[in-house]
């Protein structure tokens, strides 16, 4: 591997990535300001992989899963981490192509890494949606999701977007040859303040991990659970036809803020083990209901429908 | 004659799918041309990641021309019913033939199809077979409608003459159109080329490194993997299925040997080999001398100029993360075990639901405790290491390494019972109890192991049968029916005699405790115990007999028919009673069905098995089926089948006797009034079969029995030639037909012969 070509701290290779897919015509936009488990979350990906307007973004999302918390102690596994979400509406021919070329472009060599896509197809349940693609797989390792979008709160994509995902971390970790992820440079190590991974994250997991375990306050999880769900059916519920602007304006995605809510404050309650087997699948229903009567708002509106 | 090659290039298909997807391509694409007329000499279908091909040799370049004549109506016919019948064969009414029939001048259409060019047929029946593929799941991409297992690239399809010249087959699906154009391996020879044959097609495919026939992708890996093994005196773990897969997921495979980092290979072999398998994809190789596991093979999809060392390495490291993951499960699971005797596990078996409606895995190990504890005698093994066993075995599922590969749960069970210091019972049944879960896995024969088997899996039937959700047609969510194998193999592998009405009645008792329970904390709870006996309790007297004749009848009489008739004086608890007992012979016929199915396999015909269900004790499988046995054996003689035969014969002489005097001849035949050579000889055939039968009886050989029966068919036989049993004289009447009634009990001793068909 050139020397040149290999990058040399984690921003590095979100900066590659960012700059690779910009230069493919995706918009970069920026992370969604809300707690969400994974950047599927995103509106960007969630709503806009509906309707028929064409549509080409990436973005890095932080996601939290609060079960996955090891105060830091853990080599791979975070309670927040880095997703680097590409979708493209409708997806094109050769994505799969655009896809390598991103592996390039954070100095993996394709021609001594052994790449594969590997059968995987995703389903979220509490967003209703699912596709069918792989897991890719450089040396054995899985380094990203590839998905064919085909239904997303319970409406047909058509057209199809593709959705690529990566773990930030893991890939990073791969790229620079890093054993424990809080070794990992964040910032160029011949920098004058050089910042691992763990400068800048080993003492909010720890502290998230003991808040998601033992300290979130579970009563008040569930109060605001409830209250997400009902203003996301408030708003909803609200007529279309705003009286003040005189037009129609749907409001699908504060509504879909709401549904995201439910969602980060269910996986909290899922950190402190109070939910049971039973309760479990009844919660994700509920949310998965949001994310339908979101996806059924947005449908309606000029972003899904190209009207003006 | 031309060949056709057909090559639907594609995205990665799963590994899982290929083998059916080009046997799928073949079937669809042949019949739709023969159908069309288009025969072929030979077909050959094959799959890789990203294509599926097809080759037919030696295809008829046309279709043959048909002609088919067909007879109208009279030329007076109505004028309806003659354009009725234009409409019908599709011709015009200058093209009918008029010819003189016997009933005089008749219409004939002669409709003539002429063959078509192979092109146009071969078009049709591809485009077809594409829209309407039969993938477990297909998907859509871009903005088109077209369905395929993952986004289609490209359609070749070629026609090759006798000369060697391709024709491109003019096809378009939805704007894929077929050329004589595909690609090579995705990145060591990615360049289009078009090619002019299959010949032609599987060369350059090679040259471009992609092997198209996935046994020989496997065969490849199989020997490269042996081969590196021998090599370094190891011995490649044979997984057919991981063959298979790992063929599915690579054009060009290359085989690479790696090293397990020697902290690791103090791990439990099966750990090791399922770590590998489950999240890499690796073979095992294991030493032959100690049997441990100590390197590992993967196949890549392609040569490098490094020989593979930086695919090797990082496979390496990948194996090492997961690796750390099962030693640190491993290890936190033995300190569990060790120190604190796997307690904890147990107390989070509390929370732990095993059904909603059947309570916590907590509960359902005290049921299976106590049900062990009582089958232990039954099975010759010890009640306390039987109980103690039953409270152990389970605890595994909350350690982590089974949370983490749920598929070694009872082997890790037995290591930690071990590292724990329990007894080798013990650790054996935390291994075996799930036995059998096939119907060809090892049935265990350890007392103890078989006694929570046993208790295990009658528990899970009882439990499911008491909430009602049994299997109903092709559903069995909870895997009863598998259960009920398990149960009767048990059983009968092992030659246990069981009563299987007192076992579940037992394990109703426990499956009771915890409803109540279950009812006690959740009052609207779906099942309702108390309503259910309440009900029960509203039966009348004589439907109460009524069930106790039916438990006589199929030879179920139990202890708890006995209790019954005690107990009569307390309503609730006859009820609870009877609750239990129609539960319990529900599910014996259940059990039954399944035994059916289960010695159909053997060779035993079902009217065999239900003669000897007539007979009493049908609850104990293992004399149920040693019944069986007997009299499946003793029918495929000639003195057995001629026996049963001779057995109707009297029976039905005797059974209108019966019917018509109204009275029942089993006062015994007395040999003085035996007329004729015949009948002394019949009397000294059963006497002599007598004196066998009773002992061998007693010592439940039923093939003495049968064979003591069988020997008395050539004195029936020449009974029946000799004597009239309906004679005038009324004393030799009697006797005889007492003598047909002492045949009669002879032969019913072992299966009611009555229910055998023919």
């Amino acid at each position: 591997m050139d020397n040149r070509d290999t990058p040399q701290s984690f921003q590095e290779i979100i900066l590659r990535l960012q700059a690779y897919w910009a230069s493919k015509g995706c918009a970069v936009l920026q992370p969604y300001d809300m707690e969400v488990g994974a950047g599927t979350f995103h509106p960007a990906t969630t709503l806009r992989a509906l309707g028929s307007q064409p549509w080409a973004a990436a973005y890095v999302q932080p996601s939290r899963r609060p079960t996955d918390g090891r105060y830091g102690e853990n080599p791979n596994r975070l309670q927040h981490y880095y997703q680097y979400q590409v979708i493209i509406k409708p997806s094109p021919r050769d994505l799969q192509e655009l896809y390598l070329g991103s592996l390039r472009a954070i100095g993996i060599d394709l021609e001594l890494h052994d790449v594969r896509f590997v059968e995987d197809d995703w389903e979220s349940p509490t967003l209703g949606a699912w596709g069918l693609g792989w897991e890719v797989w450089c040396d054995g390792m899985e380094v990203s999701q590839f998905t064919y979008f085909q239904q997303v709160g319970g409406h047909d994509c058509a057209p199809v977007s593709g959705e690529l995902t990566y773990g930030l971390e893991r890939l990073a970790m791969y790229v620079l040859g890093i054993d424990h992820v809080m070794e990992m440079p964040f910032n160029d190590p011949s920098a004058p303040i050089p910042l691992s991974y763990g400068d800048v994250f080993r003492q909010t997991e720890e502290e998230y991990s003991r808040h998601n375990f033992d300290h979130a306050s579970t009563e008040m999880l569930l109060r605001h659970f409830e209250d997400a769900e009902a203003e996301c059916q408030k708003l909803l519920e609200a007529p279309a036809d705003d009286p003040k602007m005189q037009r129609r304006i749907v409001m699908a995605h504060p509504a879909y803020d709401q549904c995201i809510k439910a969602s980060h404050l269910f996986n909290l309650l899922d950190a402190r083990g109070v939910i049971s087997v039973t309760e479990r699948q009844a919660y994700i229903g509920r949310v998965r209901a949001l994310a339908k009567m979101c996806a059924d708002a947005f449908v309606t509106t000029p972003a899904a429908t190209g009207a003006a | 004659m031309p060949d056709l090659l057909i090559e639907l290039f594609s995205e990665e298909i799963p590994a899982r799918m290929q083998a059916r997807a080009a046997q799928d391509l073949k079937a669809k694409v042949t019949d739709g041309l023969v159908e069309a007329g288009l025969t072929y000499a030979h077909a050959g279908a094959f799959a890789t990641p990203r294509r599926l091909v097809l080759t037919l040799e030696g295809l008829l370049a046309h279709s043959p021309t048909t002609r088919e004549e067909r007879k109208g109506p009279k030329v007076d016919a109505p004028e309806k019913a003659i354009e009725g019948f234009l409409r019908g064969a599709g011709v015009a009414r200058e093209d009918l033939e008029e010819r003189e029939d016997k009933k005089g001048r008749t219409y004939y259409a002669v409709i003539e199809k002429p063959g078509r060019p192979a092109p146009e047929i071969v078009a049709e029946v591809l485009e077809a077979t594409i829209r309407n593929f039969p993938w477990p799941k297909s998907m859509r991409w871009g903005a088109g409608s077209l369905r395929w297992v993952r986004p289609l690239h490209r359609i070749l399809c070629i026609l090759t003459n006798d000369a060697g010249e391709a024709e491109v087959v003019p096809l378009d699906v939805d704007g894929f159109t077929a050329g004589d154009v595909t690609e090579g391996h995705r990145f060591m020879a990615p360049e289009p080329f078009s090619v002019t044959s299959f010949e032609d097609y599987a060369a350059k495919l090679k040259r471009a490194k992609v092997m198209l026939d996935p046994e020989e992708r496997a065969e490849a890996i199989w020997n490269d993997a042996t081969n590196a093994a021998f090599a370094a005196g190891l011995e490649v773990v044979e997984d057919r299925g991981l063959l298979a897969e790992v063929a599915g997921l690579v054009e060009w495979p290359v085989v690479l040997m790696g090293e397990i980092g020697a902290e690791f290979l103090e791990l439990p072999p099966e750990v090791l080999m399922t770590s590998m398998k489950e999240h890499q994809k690796f073979f095992s190789l294991r030493n032959p001398k100690t049997g441990r596991i100590e390197r590992f093979v993967t196949v890549a999809n392609r040569e490098t100029a490094d020989n593979g060392a930086t695919i090797l390495a990082g496979n390496q490291k990948v194996l090492a993360a997961r690796l750390s993951d099962a030693k640190f499960f491993w290890e936190n699971d033995l300190r569990i075990a060790k120190d604190l005797a796997m307690a904890p596990w147990l107390d989070q078996l509390a929370h732990v639901t095993f059904h909603n409606k059947l309570g916590s895995q907590k509960a359902r190990i005290e049921r299976i405790a106590a049900l062990a504890r009582e089958i232990a005698p039954e099975v010759g093994a010890d009640a306390d290491l039987a109980e103690q066993a039953a409270r152990t075995v389970k605890a595994d599922l909350s350690s982590e390494m089974v949370g983490e590969f749920p598929e070694l749960q009872g082997l890790m069970g037995r290591y930690y019972s071990e590292a724990a210091g329990l007894s080798p019972e013990v650790a054996a049944a935390c291994e075996e109890h799930y036995s059998p879960l096939g119907p060809s896995d090892a049935v265990p024969s350890a007392p103890v192991s078989v006694a929570v088997a046993l208790a295990d899996k009658l528990d899970t039937l009882t439990g499911f049968w008491a909430i009602d959700e049994k299997p109903t047609g092709s559903k069995d969510p909870f895997a009863l029916r598998r259960a009920a194998l398990g149960v009767i193999r048990l059983l009968v592998q092992n030659e246990i005699s069981l009563s299987l009405i007192d076992a579940c009645i037992s394990a109703q008792f426990g499956v009771d405790t915890t409803l109540m329970d279950l009812e006690k904390a959740n009052p609207n709870s779906p099942i309702n115990l108390r309503k259910r006996y309440a009900e029960a309790a509203q039966i009348e007297e004589k439907d109460l007999r009524k069930i106790e004749v039916k438990a006589i009848d199929k030879g179920a009489l139990s202890t708890a028919i006995k209790n019954l008739r005690k107990l009569t004086e307390r309503p609730d608890q006859v009820a609870e009673k009877l609750v239990e007992l129609r539960l319990a012979e529900d599910l014996l016929a259940f059990f039954h069905d399944r035994l059916k199915v289960h010695l159909k396999g053997e060779g035993v015909r079902h009217d065999v098995i239900d003669a000897c269900l007539a007979m009493p004790q049908a609850d104990d499988l293992t004399l149920l089926v040693k019944r069986a046995r007997a009299l499946q054996a003793v029918l495929s003689t000639e003195d057995g089948e001629n026996l049963v035969q001779g057995f109707k014969r009297a029976n039905n002489i005797l059974t209108q006797a019966e019917e018509k005097d109204g009275v029942e001849y089993s006062f015994g035949a007395d040999r003085k009034f035996a007329e004729t050579e015949a009948e002394t000889a019949l009397f000294d055939a059963l006497d002599a079969a007598d004196a066998k039968i009773g002992p061998a009886m007693a010592s439940e050989d039923f093939p003495a029995a049968m064979g003591a029966m069988a020997a008395i068919r050539p004195e029936l036989d020449a009974f029946f030639e000799a004597v009239q049993v309906n004679t005038d004289n009324e004393i030799l009447r009697r006797n005889r037909l007492n003598l047909l009634s002492r045949i009669r009990t002879v032969c019913l001793q072992v299966a009611d012969l009555t229910r055998l068909e023919g």
